[in-house]
């Protein structure tokens, strides 16, 4: 069996660390692992995506519609634009946060509303505040390790030691940090979902 | 041990094993990480060229002086390379000389889609295609041997998905390789008329060669399952067609495509009831199993357009399409990359933007962005290094038939470097009245921070001779030289009235580095950190959206309040939003 992780977001906000971390703590737990990331113009500023796929032998580097397991939104609207890759019984994770894109900021469309809405009508959805738990703990960068620790309770592979995955992966002196958002990712989750 | 290696780090680990000693490149999505891998491993000279060509030709030296050499590029590179490629396929080769192109379906970061295959096909030499990255690792070794044993140059033929997917890789040794003996042979390494006919038929007797070697290569092998659906497939298309049709369709899996193993191909459709074709892009091998006369369904199911999927192959072969959830259009809006928050160029499209009956020739980079709204500072974009060729043939057919309009060529500094200097050459010599932009960044952006002649670095860190665009500028004979802030909106205005008023060529550049570059000492030096904070005053802000037109992704517009704020943790201090305020509500933050 093949599970698929789909993480969306904008350019810049942290996709493709989280995404790092996830990957290694499959392969050390001894996954067959493919990972399909977006590099180049798309990242500056732009709509990106990084696919997983893993189980005991995985083929396609992508995901096909309608085959996510877990979709991973690090923004509401870029929730919405990737929701048909979801199986429609699977979860969404999402960061309650708007980013405006070109068009809204050049003021010809308005941010739309009502997306959360959307999200919770059709799809089994778990919205959370990263930006404000990243910034209680010192730097609102660390939102994306905050989703990655909602990932991680929702993947129940508790086999596998994320927190010294993440050790070894990030910057030595964000280390602490990242540790602690990855906690509070999941116990957010124990709390709200318990 | 086993890695997990996008496709791009397996080549370059497949040339540190391989026994690869040179390597060039010019940085280009999604070739780019190919030479940054190479230049890990210290046993491989690796070197950034200042385009394509000079990648090609430098690596080619290497081959004809006797060491295992490899080029990569993405694939537009490769139309830049094609000068030398076609006429070095004639000679073979001394030490292993592999191409790698890097082709992009779905323009991810590209200006067209082109299908490389045919460069194998058209240069008449070898080509393998890798389906993922172990493949990626283990087919340099094989090309490298092929690309000896049978005297030829070799495409390697990667896309996209395959140089940024991961996959797990098993790492071995390197095969240290000594260089092999050069002794002068004008026969076989000058490209003469007169020996180039001779070249010329050597060419299709290592061909025909060449095709044996492909009906026998396991790099071309065959998986049994159910005989009623046979598929032909290569590259991530068989990675996708294995997973749609799984056990349930046998499969004929190239890694070598060119030259086709025809023998192969006929006994695999013999064996099968419906045979597919599963490929990427072009019709390239369907084309010709085709043109052999076997029966086979490709393109008139699949489409030649875009990146290939599992959905599309599913739902276009077995009428299988999986259930999904559906959002409303209305509330997902599209999200075009942009320039980042205290990009220098900012500054410079702001004003450029504003100027009327001027064509805007733009290049490819980080600067072509700044052509979309609300900057709006860009009529044109070709391809790399053609913003000053473009500008110049349009302000002469302009001048001809006495139209009032002036043009402008916008490029960056590592595209000066690759061919935009020929450009703007063409431009001096023929005395065109062209404004010639050279937005220097001091690095390449676009791709990720690659050093250039620019830069004063070397591909591996070491300090070398720092090219002054400036100095090269005015040694070209431009006698109208200007080099700005474009962080300073109104220098930037009044050099590019400076410049448009002009009746001479000129050139103006901006010199500010990239605002996610690390910075050298020397940046340092000359720019010192960018780390002021802005924010609006909201008693002083009128909501008249002056900044927002600005482009900032930093900068947020509250429709209710009619206020606009700044998200601090994105605001790098460039001040171009508080020059535009007209009330002084955008303040620098005291430290």
């Amino acid at each position: 069996m093949v599970t698929s992780i789909l993480l969306v977001g904008v350019g810049g906000q942290g996709t493709i660390l989280a995404s790092n971390v996830l990957a290694k703590g499959l392969v050390e737990a001894g996954y067959d692992v493919k990972m399909s990331e977006v590099h180049g113009m798309a990242q500056r500023g732009g709509s990106v995506t990084t696919q997983i796929r893993f189980g005991d032998k995985v083929y396609a580097p992508t995901i096909g519609l309608g085959e996510a397991d877990v979709l991973v939104a690090f923004e509401l609207m870029e929730a919405l634009r990737y929701i048909e890759y979801l199986k429609p019984d699977g979860k969404v994770i999402v960061n309650n946060l708007e980013i405006p894109s070109a068009p809204i900021l050049a003021g010809r469309v308005d941010y739309p509303e009502g997306i959360l809405e959307e999200l919770q009508s059709k799809a089994d959805t778990i919205v959370i505040d990263a930006v404000k738990i990243a910034k209680e703990l010192g730097n609102e960068r660390a939102m994306n390790i905050v989703l990655f620790g909602a990932l991680s309770k929702i993947l129940n592979l508790d086999d596998i030691d994320w927190e010294s995955v993440i050790s070894s992966t990030v910057k030595h002196q964000y280390v602490d940090l990242n540790i602690k958002a990855y906690r509070a990712g999941r116990n957010i989750l124990k709390e709200q979902y318990a | 041990m086993k890695k997990l290696m996008t496709g791009n780090e397996a080549v370059a680990r497949g040339a540190y094993e391989a026994g690869i000693s040179f390597a060039s490149a010019y940085p280009g999505t999604p070739s780019t990480e190919i030479l940054e891998n190479i230049a890990q491993y210290k046993d491989i000279v690796a070197e950034w060229a200042p385009n394509e060509k000079v990648a090609l030709e430098t690596a080619i030296g290497a081959s004809i002086a006797g060491a295992r050499a490899l080029a990569s590029m993405k694939m537009v590179g490769v139309n830049v390379a094609a000068d030398p490629l076609l006429t070095y396929a004639y000679m073979g080769v001394n030490g292993a000389l592999i191409l790698v192109s890097a082709d992009d379906p779905g323009m991810a970061s590209s200006q067209n889609e082109q299908d490389n295959r045919y460069y194998a096909k058209f240069a008449k030499i070898a080509m393998l295609e890798p389906s993922d990255s172990q493949e990626c690792k283990d087919m340099i070794k094989a090309a490298v041997k092929i690309s000896e044993r049978f005297d030829t140059s070799i495409l390697f033929r990667m896309t996209q998905r395959v140089c940024h997917s991961k996959s797990l890789v098993e790492l071995g040794e390197r095969g240290e390789v000594p260089i092999k003996e050069y002794v002068r042979n004008n026969p076989k390494y000058d490209a003469m008329p007169a020996y180039s006919r001779a070249l010329r038929i050597k060419l299709e007797d290592r061909l025909a060669k060449l095709e044996e070697f492909s009906n026998e290569t396991d790099l071309n092998f065959i998986e049994w399952n159910d005989r009623k659906i046979g598929i032909i497939t290569s590259g991530v298309a068989y990675q996708y067609a294995k997973e749609v049709f799984g056990d349930k369709a046998s499969y004929l899996k190239l890694g070598f495509t060119y030259p086709l193993p025809m023998k192969k191909i006929e006994y695999f459709a013999s064996q099968v009831e419906t045979l597919y074709v599963i490929e990427e892009l072009e019709p390239y091998l369907e084309e010709q199993i085709k043109a052999h006369g076997i029966k086979c369904i490709g393109k008139e199911k699949l489409p030649n357009i875009g990146e290939l999927s599992t959905t599309i192959i599913a739902k276009n072969l077995l009428g299988i399409e999986k259930e999904t959830i559906k959002p409303s259009k209305d509330k997902v809006v599209g999200r075009p990359p942009t320039l980042c928050a205290g990009c220098p160029h900012r500054g410079f499209f702001y004003e450029l933007g504003k100027f009327k009956n001027v064509l805007m020739a733009g290049d490819i980079g980080c600067y072509g962005l700044g052509g979309s709204d609300p900057l709006k500072g860009k009529d044109t974009c070709i391809c790399m290094g053609g913003s000053a060729g473009t500008a110049h043939g349009a302000k002469k057919a302009f001048e001809r038939f006495n139209k009032d309009m002036k043009t402008v060529a916008i490029m960056g500094d590592s595209t000066f470097f690759h061919t935009g200097i020929n450009g703007l050459i063409g431009i001096l010599y023929n005395k065109s009245n062209v404004v010639t932009c050279i937005l220097d960044n001091r690095t390449t952006g676009m791709t990720g921070h690659q050093d250039h002649p620019g830069t004063g670095y070397t591909l591996s860190g070491e300090t070398t001779n720092e090219i002054d665009i400036e100095t090269v500028v005015r040694a070209l004979g431009c006698n109208y030289v200007k080099t700005i802030n474009p962080h300073n909106l109104k220098e930037v205005r009044e050099t590019l009235k400076w410049a448009l008023e002009l009746d001479e060529p000129s050139v103006i550049i901006t010199r500010y580095p990239c605002a996610l570059k690390k910075y050298s000492e020397q940046d340092l030096k000359e720019f010192g950190p960018l780390k002021d904070k802005y924010y609006v005053d909201k008693e002083l802000c009128i909501g008249c959206k002056r900044c927002t037109g600005t482009g900032c992704p930093a900068i947020r517009f509250n429709k209710e309040e009619k206020k606009a704020s700044i998200e601090e943790f994105q605001c790098v201090g460039c001040s171009v939003c508080a020059q535009v305020c007209p009330k002084n509500a955008i303040i620098k933050k005291e430290v």
